[in-house]
């Protein structure tokens, strides 16, 4: 194993260099996780903001649900997309195990709770501060969760950024869908862990470092939205 | 108050945990002319204004607008500012739009009810700024303007003035004796008694619950009838 600081030069080298592996892997982990993210952002935020705006008999149970949801282990979640898209399962016929897309379906399932139980949470203090006036201006059901999504659009950036977080940090669901095979299904976390384990500390900690420079980089833009956020809300501060 | 009114209530009661908020209460709204509603806090005027906006239903009574039961349509035809005004998270132009969207007006209509608003508050050259970045007399403008471009029979106004300077009262009362000589009509709920002199033809006040008093602003307010009115006009302090 080389020492420790030949295998932060050596990783800073690759990046650097923008080596072809190294970017094959982190354009596949960006295209999955935006993907799930994206397609979480569909399903969460108008699931989110109904639930939190709109009076209707399931909502507490609905909302507990997607509480629990939060907390679902991705393995769980991977051991469940696996049966479903394993060749006996119901999505089987589509041949998804072991593709990048069973990897953004297991994703998927993992952040919607994630993006909704979020989108509830803000979009339910929105509502507090509007209800009054969209029930004078007889707004309906529809209307008024797009109008939350819309006027809550720069926290919900940040809703869809933890997300994101949430989905590019995660191995274990995408290690069993995916399986981790190179040129198909390899991505950063998993790589890291693959790498790791064999002692290959160069790449590990290359992508290491840029999962570190992703991370900073969705701060810097939570921190941004947050401030043209406030901007048009009139805080000066 | 012989002409045929704009707006009745009957009867109106409401209560809540066992405390009865609203006794029986029994109004009319005549067109044209400018109804207060005064009263102490808690003697349940703001109340009174959402339950004849249809935000608050009561246990028993029954309103009327211009002869018709107050249902969803009939609401249309009322537009509501609240004391606090509700600004969404965008600029000007965008909120008025979204409102004016709301209340049913589309294309080249709404564009021109845009521009509409934007002149009878005055704030053309703000068109663009976030709403909330505008002075609280500024978006109360907005609130009022935005509220009458859909060219509402009936105009019901929560405490507008409440937390605002002499100046932005003044801007907010033209506002409003405007919209009246357009042809709508005032309905202003107020714990002022020099603004309810200034605005209002009609005055109601309602003291626990209940109405005290009703009639022609200048006879109620110059003679009160009640010890509940003359105390309140007085400025006595109420017990502790």
């Amino acid at each position: 194993m080389a020492s420790v600081s030949e295998a932060f030069r050596t990783a800073f080298g690759l990046i650097a260099a923008a080596d072809a592996a190294l970017v094959e892997i982190v354009l596949l982990s960006l295209r999955v996780s935006l993907a799930a993210v994206a397609i979480a952002c569909l399903i969460g935020m108008p699931l989110g903001a109904a639930v939190g705006a709109l009076r209707f008999p399931a909502r507490s149970v609905l909302s507990v649900a997607l509480n629990a949801a939060m907390a679902l282990p991705p393995v769980t979640i991977g051991l469940l997309v696996y049966l479903l898209v394993s060749a006996n399962g119901p999505l089987g016929p589509l041949a998804l195990l072991y593709t990048p897309g069973a990897m953004i379906i297991a994703q998927t399932l993992l952040v919607t709770p994630i993006v909704a139980a979020l989108t509830r949470d803000v979009t339910a203090a929105l509502h507090e501060e509007y209800r009054e006036q969209f029930d004078s201006w007889q707004l309906s059901p529809r209307a008024r969760v797009a109008a939350l999504l819309v006027d809550g659009r720069f926290r919900l950036l940040t809703v869809a950024l933890a997300g994101f977080g949430r989905a590019i940090a995660e191995v274990g669901a995408v290690l069993i869908v995916g399986g981790n095979i190179n040129h198909v299904t390899r991505v950063m976390t998993t790589t890291i862990a693959l790498e790791t384990s064999r002692g290959n500390l160069e790449l590990a900690l290359a992508l290491g470092v840029v999962l570190l420079l992703i991370a900073l980089g969705v701060n810097i833009a939570v921190m941004a939205s947050g401030r043209y956020a406030n901007t048009l809300a009139g805080v000066t501060t | 108050m012989s002409r045929a009114a704009l707006l009745e209530a009957h009867g109106l009661r409401l209560s809540r945990g066992g405390r009865v908020l609203l006794d029986g209460v029994s109004l009319q709204v005549l067109p044209h002319r400018t109804l207060a509603l005064l009263g102490a806090n808690g003697a349940g005027k703001s109340l009174l204004l959402r339950v004849l906006h249809g935000l608050i239903a009561p246990d028993t009574g029954s309103m009327l607008q211009s002869g018709r039961p107050l249902g969803a349509r009939v609401r249309h035809a009322q537009s509501m500012v609240f004391q606090r005004p509700v600004m969404l998270r965008c600029s000007v132009r965008a909120n008025l739009r979204f409102a004016l969207h709301a209340r049913g007006l589309r294309g080249a209509v709404r564009e021109r009810g845009i521009d509409e608003a934007l002149a009878l508050c005055r704030l053309e050259p703000l068109a663009d700024q976030p709403a909330r970045s505008l002075s609280g007399g500024e978006q109360q403008r907005l609130a009022i303007a935005r509220a009458l471009v859909p060219a509402p029979d009936l105009l019901l106004l929560d405490e507008p003035t409440a937390s605002l300077d002499p100046g932005a009262t003044r801007a907010v009362e033209t506002l409003v004796n405007g919209a009246r000589a357009r042809g709508v009509t005032p309905l202003i709920v107020t714990h002022d008694v020099h603004q309810a002199r200034r605005l209002a033809d009609d005055v109601v006040f309602l003291a626990e619950g209940r109405v005290a008093e009703s009639g022609a602003a200048r006879e109620v307010l110059a003679e009160p009838r009640t010890a509940a009115l003359r105390d309140w006009l007085g400025g006595r302090l109420p017990d502790a």
